[in-house]
């Protein structure tokens, strides 16, 4: 798993208190991690803090799944 | 419960909870306070170099079997962030409250006979003031999707009726430091109004931070001179009162229809038999001469509960501990008990645990209903010297046996706001 899948996963657990093994590449936060709309927020946020990346509303709601979220950040930093 | 003969529901009292810097539980606070033991203390959760008053009445650390918060064993990591430090204490005392009055509404019916109203003075204003900070620091994007449903008063009520599934009417109080007895007295009226058969109302404060605390400074309410002495600190009525001292914390009862409460063999504590209120129309933070304001609300309150001051053995004062406020509320009791004052007993908790603003009169409730059930009379600590003497017993420094079967609480608030409620034995 590379770097940044780490990070994000950690930030997954920690943001929405959910436990490490749930956090799969595809697992959904609203439908799977028991996110809601405002939670979802507050990630994308956390995200961008930590990676120091800009994500756009129009992105941020495509990014529903662990997976988008590793790819968006990726492709931002160029990896 | 009213006045002009109406002859509405009556309403009692059927469960209890209290987080407030004596700790948390009913019970361990009612015997600590008993005791005769302070509150208060030095403020450590943040720097009070530059302020002039240094002390107040925090909720004590700790577990929960001891009697202290750790709030990691009441709410999940994840939702802390969600909720202000009020809204949590609110929790932490509903969940009390809730578990003590056994009802667990079953069915879609029930629930929605069951609302719930709890109050705050202030509010989340630490969570406004870090948000304002990351505002100010041009962090406006950082700014948290919780930031308003954190700060929001009425959320109090609304996470408790999330946490238990309440889905009657949901509704909150902001009367600055009348809000605990408006809470107590509107949910109780909505009870014998018929718009609910189970209340669960109260107040809750969190308002010991920078912000807070510097407020009340600048308006020159707070005690400064007890700084190295904090247990003396809140002294009302004594001649060496200097201001009051900030407490924090939640008070919560379950209110009840009571042949709901009787119909499912409920443990009833008490009965909320009277209720009033008053606006002194007179200044943003000073009571009005003579307490007249006070007076009234007090009247009002003993015409609503069909009693004389005669037949009311205690009163849980206001009592903030200002020069001004405490002689005021003195006065204005001893006008409307007249002969009657010499068989009364009169005490100010928050000379043990500070003034807890708008969560002072779901406590103190708390604390009147607790008098009448132990037949006891709470102390008013530092009671040395009073500045003026009273045919008026003032409990000072050691809590009494007394015969207590009616007890008045009072609240007033900035704004000239009052307000008085009356409980009497469970009937």
């Amino acid at each position: 798993m590379s770097e940044t899948a780490e990070k994000v996963k950690k930030i997954v657990v920690e943001h929405l208190g959910v436990e490490e093994a749930k956090v799969t590449p595809e697992a959904s936060f609203i439908d799977d991690l028991g996110a809601d709309s405002l939670d979802t927020v507050e990630l994308v946020m956390a995200f961008e803090e930590a990676f120091g990346v800009e994500i756009p509303d129009d992105a941020a709601e495509k990014i529903t799944t662990v997976k988008d979220a590793i790819e968006y950040i990726e492709k931002q930093k160029g990896e | 419960m009213f006045q002009n003969g109406f002859s509405p529901r009556r309403v009692v009292v059927t469960g209890m909870g209290i987080a407030c810097p004596l700790g948390l539980g009913v019970e361990h606070v009612w015997k600590r306070m008993l005791a005769g033991e302070s509150g208060i203390r030095a403020i450590q959760s943040f720097d009070t170099t530059t302020l002039p008053a240094k002390i107040a009445g925090q909720i004590p650390a700790g577990v929960k079997a001891e009697g202290g918060l750790d709030i990691n064993e009441w709410i999940p990591i994840k939702d802390q962030k969600k909720m202000d430090r009020f809204i949590q204490f609110a929790l932490v005392a509903a969940e009390e409250a809730v578990a003590d009055s056994g009802w667990r509404p079953e069915g879609e019916e029930a629930r929605c006979r069951t609302g719930v109203m709890i109050g705050s003075g202030i509010g989340g204003l630490e969570t406004i003031h870090e948000a304002a900070q990351l505002a100010v620091q041009g962090k406006i994007k950082r700014i948290s999707p919780f930031f308003i449903p954190s700060a929001l008063i009425n959320l109090a009520s609304g996470q408790v009726s999330i946490k238990y599934g309440f889905k009657g009417p949901n509704h909150s109080v902001v009367t600055a430091c009348a809000t605990g007895v408006h809470a107590l007295g509107d949910a109780a009226r909505l009870i014998a109004l018929g718009d609910a058969d189970v209340m669960v109302a109260g107040g809750a404060e969190a308002a010991v931070c920078e912000l807070g605390v510097a407020g009340f400074c600048a308006a020159r309410a707070l005690s400064t001179g007890f700084n190295d002495t904090p247990a003396t600190a809140s002294r009302p009525w004594d001649e060496n009162r200097d201001g009051f001292v900030m407490g924090e914390g939640a008070g919560v009862v379950v209110l009840e229809e009571y042949e709901h409460a009787k119909a499912r063999g409920a443990k009833i504590y008490a009965e909320v038999i009277g209720y009033g209120m008053s606006g002194d129309a007179y200044h943003i933070t000073a009571p009005a001469e003579g307490h007249e304001g006070a007076f009234r609300a007090m009247k009002a309150a003993l015409a609503s509960a069909n009693v004389t001051p005669a037949e009311v053995q205690y009163v849980n004062a206001h009592g903030t501990s200002t020069p001004l406020g405490d002689d005021l509320e003195l006065e204005a009791v001893e006008r409307l008990w007249g002969d009657a004052a010499k068989g009364l007993a009169m005490s100010s908790t928050k000379s043990a645990v500070g003034h807890l603003l708008g969560a002072a009169g779901a406590v103190e409730g708390i604390f009147s209903i607790l008098a009448i059930r132990d037949k006891v009379a709470p102390p008013t600590l530092n009671l040395e010297k009073p500045s003026r003497e009273s045919a008026i017993d003032r409990v000072a420094m050691q809590a009494q046996p007394r015969k207590i079967d009616v007890a008045l609480s009072n609240s007033f608030g900035f704004g000239g706001t009052n307000a008085s409620i009356v409980f009497r034995a469970a009937p």
